[in-house]
């Protein structure tokens, strides 16, 4: 007994005794989301090959302007206000998505789950539990500037409407030259709808609004509230919301690959069009 | 039978070291026993407290191996037969002695929440309560105050935040009252500005010690978190609370 005294616990930042991996999940989550967010920045700035009849890459819906002339550009017709404008500068290349990205962004960087892997990942605060987090002088946590992760309902409110736009581009998939059919294209569209709507429809802001921000779910006559019953069917997908949200966002990314592929005619989509 | 190393921390307030000590480890053990062990043959003067040994008092609550843990529920067969067991205090709360932390900061905090506050007696005199409103408080009453989670949080214990966040444990019993049926103290404002739900950043260390496995960040502060943005930050609701009224006092 006679060392010299220590502290029993280090302030050292990322000191633990953990003994287990603990590095592992903050250094492959902040991997896989960098690699996401390269590839959607990239493809974001091709402006081209997003499109090949009749599919639509969700990174580019909905097309608000098009720019005919550029490589795999969806029709004129798909645009909601036409050609793009003439005096958009030329520094910024006219692709649609830097007009739509800004919404599943918002969505997916103010999500509950979100929060704690980037907080945990490219934060340390902390990088895992019971390992020091990085030293801040006057840690706010959320309220000084993180405060605009309050605006997360608002953004669920911007990405339903992306579900329904990406739901119509969806079923417009099975139709080529209104000609009715079904292709490889198809299908990934159509799961890619489905999980992102298994991710935005389990958010926790929803889950609040549905039901959960009622006090008596039996109140005022003792019969079962409905906000009752969305509250539970939602609690369901809440309860893998780290699931939905890895999945689909692998998935946006997967379809927005295929169709590039595809209409730089790379890779060949299997159809019931036969061509 | 078989020996195992253990380095356990010994000191108090002003400082200590890890003491090693090999005992023979028994088939079945947990490491609350091989502290008892420990203290019956090499050290009986080592601190720790415990009581019921079943994971339902919350008393033993230490760290195991760098990670916050029941000593009672901590088999000593999850461990690979080599490895050195580190044993150490809470990290959030000062040391009396070896293993034992002052958690009365903790009983603070539960002082300054108001308690439950009834609405006035139907006229036949009973209160009724449905099951489907039991349940969703009913989770949060598994609490068994071991205070890992109030350990773990590193607003706490790393930020050193004491004075601005009351922390999951009482976040939890805050979700308990906020989502009673039958209650009717509004705590919301105090939720955002006294007991600082903003603090939390929602990282799910809290939730991922809980040996009660209680959904502390899912279903009571991100919840709670939900109910400060109606009240504060959400236009909509803001207007339509002040439409439709209050629905409980200020």
């Amino acid at each position: 007994m006679n060392q010299t005294k220590t502290e029993a616990h280090s302030t050292k930042f990322a000191s633990t005794n953990r003994t287990d991996l603990w590095w592992l999940e903050p250094a492959a989550t902040g991997f896989g989301f960098l690699c996401f967010v390269v590839y959607t920045t990239w493809a974001m700035f091709q402006a081209g090959y997003y499109y090949a009849a009749p599919y639509l890459s969700p990174l580019y819906s909905p097309v608000l302007m098009v720019d005919p002339s550029a490589p795999g550009a969806a029709p004129v017709a798909h645009a909601w206000f036409g050609t793009w404008p003439p005096w958009w500068p030329k520094f910024l290349p006219p692709s649609p998505a830097m007009l739509v990205l800004f919404g599943p962004l918002a969505f997916r960087l103010t999500c509950y789950y979100y929060r704690k892997f980037y907080y945990r990942s490219y934060f340390a605060t902390p990088p895992a539990c019971a390992v020091t987090a990085l030293p801040q002088n006057n840690y706010k946590g959320e309220t000084g500037f993180l405060l605009f992760q309050n605006i997360h309902r608002y953004t669920l409110y911007i990405a339903i409407c992306y579900i329904f736009i990406l739901a119509y581009d969806a079923f417009r998939a099975f139709f080529n030259h209104g000609q009715f059919g079904i292709g490889v294209g198809t299908v990934i569209l159509v799961i890619n709808v489905l999980l992102l709507a298994h991710y935005t429809f389990g958010c926790h802001a929803y889950r609040h609004l549905m039901g959960g921000r009622l006090d008596c779910f039996s109140c005022p006559n003792g019969k079962e509230h409905l906000g009752h019953n969305l509250w539970k069917k939602i609690t369901t997908l809440n309860e893998n919301h780290m699931f939905w949200a890895w999945v689909s966002m692998i998935w946006v990314g997967f379809t927005d690959l295929y169709v590039r592929m595809v209409s730089m005619g790379v890779w060949h989509d299997f159809n019931t069009w036969g061509h | 039978m078989a020996e195992r190393t253990f380095r356990v921390w010994r000191g108090d307030k002003t400082g200590g070291q890890f003491v090693e000590y090999k005992i023979e480890i028994d088939k079945g053990m947990v490491v609350l026993d091989a502290i008892h062990r420990i203290q019956e043959q090499k050290a009986s003067d080592l601190a720790c407290r415990w009581n019921c040994k079943a994971g339902k008092c919350g008393s033993c609550s230490m760290e195991i191996n760098g990670k916050p843990k029941l000593g009672c529920m901590t088999r000593m067969n999850s461990f690979k037969e080599d490895e050195v067991i580190t044993i150490k205090p809470l990290k959030t709360f000062p040391i009396i002695k070896d293993l034992v932390t002052d958690v009365s900061w903790n009983y603070e905090q539960n002082k300054r929440i108001a308690p439950l506050k009834l609405p006035p007696r139907p006229k036949d005199g009973k209160y009724r309560m449905y099951q489907r409103d039991a349940d969703r408080v009913q989770e949060f009453r598994k609490c068994i105050e071991c205070y890992l989670c109030q350990n773990v949080c590193h607003v706490l214990r790393d930020q050193h935040k004491k004075d601005k966040f009351v922390g999951p444990r009482f976040m939890i019993r805050l979700a308990s009252l906020e989502m009673h049926p039958l209650d009717t103290e509004d705590r919301i404002e105090k939720i955002k500005n006294e007991y600082g739900s903003g603090y939390c950043n929602i990282t799910k260390c809290c939730t991922d010690v809980c040996p009660e496995h209680i959904h502390i960040t899912d279903n009571g502060i991100i919840p709670l978190k939900e109910r400060v943005v109606d009240r504060f930050f959400d236009p909509i609701a803001i207007l339509l609370h002040k439409i439709f009224g209050k629905k409980k006092s200020s």
